[in-house]
């Protein structure tokens, strides 16, 4: 693989993707900390929001320790250089929490909706791009449709405005040719006019491979986040990505040695364990679920004896996407009847 | 008593399924649908029911409101236009149900709040959204027996249920939904969320429901008040089922339902488009009983005129 003389940016999630690791629990402190250190290591691209985006505390996704806002404003008055963005979700976030995040400094919103559902981001994308924001539209679960109704619903939403697009493998089942292949029609319909990313999640180890066949396809933007802190096995770790893309000659304008200390001696101290590819998360992947169900699977299977895994491919079987944590222990309490447990 | 003639603006997927809905009343007539497209299936299937049909939109009825004797205007649109559609028929003096989230009128959920809306006779009643015809009646079942803080709903139906309407103005949903639920359903504040799913083949409606007491919850009371309210819902929803819960952990209660529609116009999933079209049909109805029993009393004492002139004799 040839990569020498390109230029990517890495997008950091550890403060959005992040929050799904601790249950959306982190300290204003810490998020000053954390974002300070990738602003100094020379991350151009930070997202601040609860782990569900704009308007995702709540009792059903978790509450956030603090409000968007209260994070925002730990984070924004410190950047020297990096640049700011919030997450949301049509049906949870309205253009509201949009505008309250904007006074509080985002310059960027990433709209995300499922993969077979753009049109949704209408109303979002459109108000986005009038405020004078950098609007991208995000297809989560991008493994349940193929390249060509991919490229569909990415054509809604660069038709309301967004300036760029991602394929997000929410649930880590890509594999790097699946990943390659949806970029290039991506890459093909759009050329240069549209930037394109690549969100990964590491549930199969994958992390950096399918980021780096992304960008051989025409990716410019990668996301990942320090020590890989994220929902399910969590992102590609930014740290590592750094360092493969040196040797590869691919410019990131990261510092390494300042982006490692920043994921070994700022957040892995504050996540309290190390992220690991467990049974249930390799399940994730593996059967193409949604990666922030890992945490709520586990939870119903102490609560009601149901398998974690065996609770994350019935949902998958079921066709349970982004956002329906609500259905899992809906789901574990059928089965535990089932069993004769409840 | 004749039946009262109703008009059908809209001819999406909700007005479409109302319109088989009212063609089974006893009380009401759907005498015209009204639409923007003249190729919509909405409109060609309404032509072929023999309803008098308009792809000219609410102009295209105004001027037949008085000869049809059109009564009760349903308005299946959306938000945006709904506020000049109503204008336009209030001044004829007709009174309209609004099935868009544009909520000018004060909220409508029959099993809640239906009889002290007739007591008012409002021109206008608004019928929230369909997760809250859906979830606001559990809420007003908690409420019912004590304060809630706080209660959030996630609404999931199936993606091809959800018409072009719902997706370009899915913030209406949110926050009309999160309103409706502080205002009938009586929770101090409120939240809404709704998914989309596309899953072949499409999934039932489901809707789950979170309250916070403010108190420790009295669980006997709550769970009574919720399967009586179950029932309620029953009687128009036959497809309105209690999967799992309530499920109390410390001051939360959780409910899981799922809401199988008739399968009038689309199919039996669709519960979202049932459940607020028969919502809108229940009001609709006692609104057309009241209307009835207005003209009978006029009736009567003209008849009751005449004998006293005769009389007079």
């Amino acid at each position: 693989m040839d990569l020498q003389g390109k230029k990517i940016k890495i997008h950091d999630m550890s403060l959005r993707d992040g929050m799904h690791s601790i249950r959306h629990q982190f300290s204003l402190e810490e998020m000053t900390n954390m974002s300070k250190a990738m602003d100094q290591a020379g991350v151009p691209l930070i997202e601040v929001t609860h782990g569900d985006g704009l308007g995702g505390s709540s009792l059903n996704y978790g509450w956030g320790r603090h409000t968007d806002e209260e994070w925002l404003d730990a984070v924004v008055p410190h950047m020297t250089q990096a640049k700011i963005s919030a997450l949301l979700l049509p049906g949870i976030g309205i253009v509201k929490d949009l505008e309250r995040a904007v006074d509080h400094g985002i310059s960027m919103v990433r709209v995300a909706t499922h993969c077979t559902e753009a049109d949704c981001s209408a109303q979002h994308i459109k108000a986005a791009s009038k405020m004078g924001i950098e609007t991208v539209g995000f297809l989560m679960m991008a493994h349940m449709v193929d390249e060509k109704r991919l490229v569909e619903e990415a054509r809604k939403m660069v038709s309301y405005g967004a300036t760029t697009i991602y394929a997000t493998d929410s649930a880590g089942y890509l594999l790097p040719d699946m990943v390659s292949s949806r970029i290039s029609a991506l890459k093909a319909e759009f050329g240069d006019e549209i930037e394109l990313g690549f969100h990964g999640h590491n549930n199969l180890s994958m992390g950096v491979s399918n980021s780096l066949a992304a960008i051989e396809a025409g990716a410019t933007r990668i996301d990942a986040s320090l020590a890989g802190f994220g929902a399910g096995s969590g992102n590609t770790a930014t740290e590592v990505l750094v360092a493969v893309c040196n040797r590869m000659g691919v410019d990131t304008g990261i510092n390494l040695e300042a982006i490692e200390d920043a994921a070994e001696d700022i957040a892995l101290p504050i996540m309290g364990k190390p992220t690991r590819i467990s049974r249930d998360s390799i399940t994730l992947g593996y059967a193409g679920v949604y990666s922030s169900f890992l945490l709520f699977a586990r939870r119903a299977e102490e609560k009601y004896g149901i398998d974690a895994r065996t609770l994350l491919v019935e949902l998958g079987n079921r066709g349970m996407i982004g956002g329906q944590e609500d259905m899992i222990d809906d789901c574990a309490m059928e089965l535990a009847k089932a069993k004769g447990l409840l | 008593m004749g039946k009262i003639n109703c008009a059908l603006i809209g001819s999406g997927n909700i007005g479409t399924d109302l319109m088989y809905k009212l063609k089974r009343s006893e009380v009401l007539n759907p005498l015209w649908m009204v639409g923007i497209d003249p190729e919509s299936d909405g409109l060609i299937r309404a032509e072929k029911d023999g309803m008098k049909i308009t792809a000219e939109g609410v102009d295209g009825l105004l001027p037949f409101i008085e000869e049809d004797e059109v009564k009760i205007a349903f308005d299946a649109t959306s938000a945006y236009v709904h506020g000049e559609n109503n204008r336009k028929l209030a001044e004829k003096g007709v009174k309209v149900i609004d099935l868009t989230p544009a909520a000018i009128g004060p909220f409508c959920v029959p099993s809640v709040n239906m009889e002290e809306l007739l007591d008012q006779d409002t021109q206008n009643v608004n019928m929230v959204t369909c997760g809250g015809q859906a979830t606001i009646p559990m809420i007003a079942a908690v409420s019912q027996v004590q304060e809630v803080e706080y209660a959030e709903i996630v609404a999931t139906a199936a993606s091809k249920s959800a018409g072009p309407g719902t997706r370009a103005n899915i913030d209406e949903f949110t926050e009309t939904t999160k309103l409706g639920i502080e205002q009938v359903g009586g929770a101090k504040k409120g939240k809404a969320i709704i998914i989309l799913n596309p899953a072949e083949p499409p999934l039932m409606m489901r809707d789950t429901i979170h309250c916070l007491t403010t108190e420790e919850p009295d669980q006997e009371a709550i769970t009574k008040s919720i399967h009586e309210m179950v029932e309620t819902m029953q009687k128009f929803i036959p497809g309105y089922v209690l999967k799992n819960g309530p499920v109390f952990d410390g001051k939360k209660i959780s409910i899981w339902l799922e809401i199988e529609g008739l399968g009038d116009y689309l199919p039996k999933y669709a519960g979202n488009l049932d459940i607020i079209t028969a919502a809108a049909t229940n009001i609709a109805e006692q609104m057309g009983q009241k209307i009835n029993m207005a003209n009978t009393v006029i009736a009567n004492e003209m008849t009751n005129d005449a004998s006293s002139t005769q009389e007079g004799l």
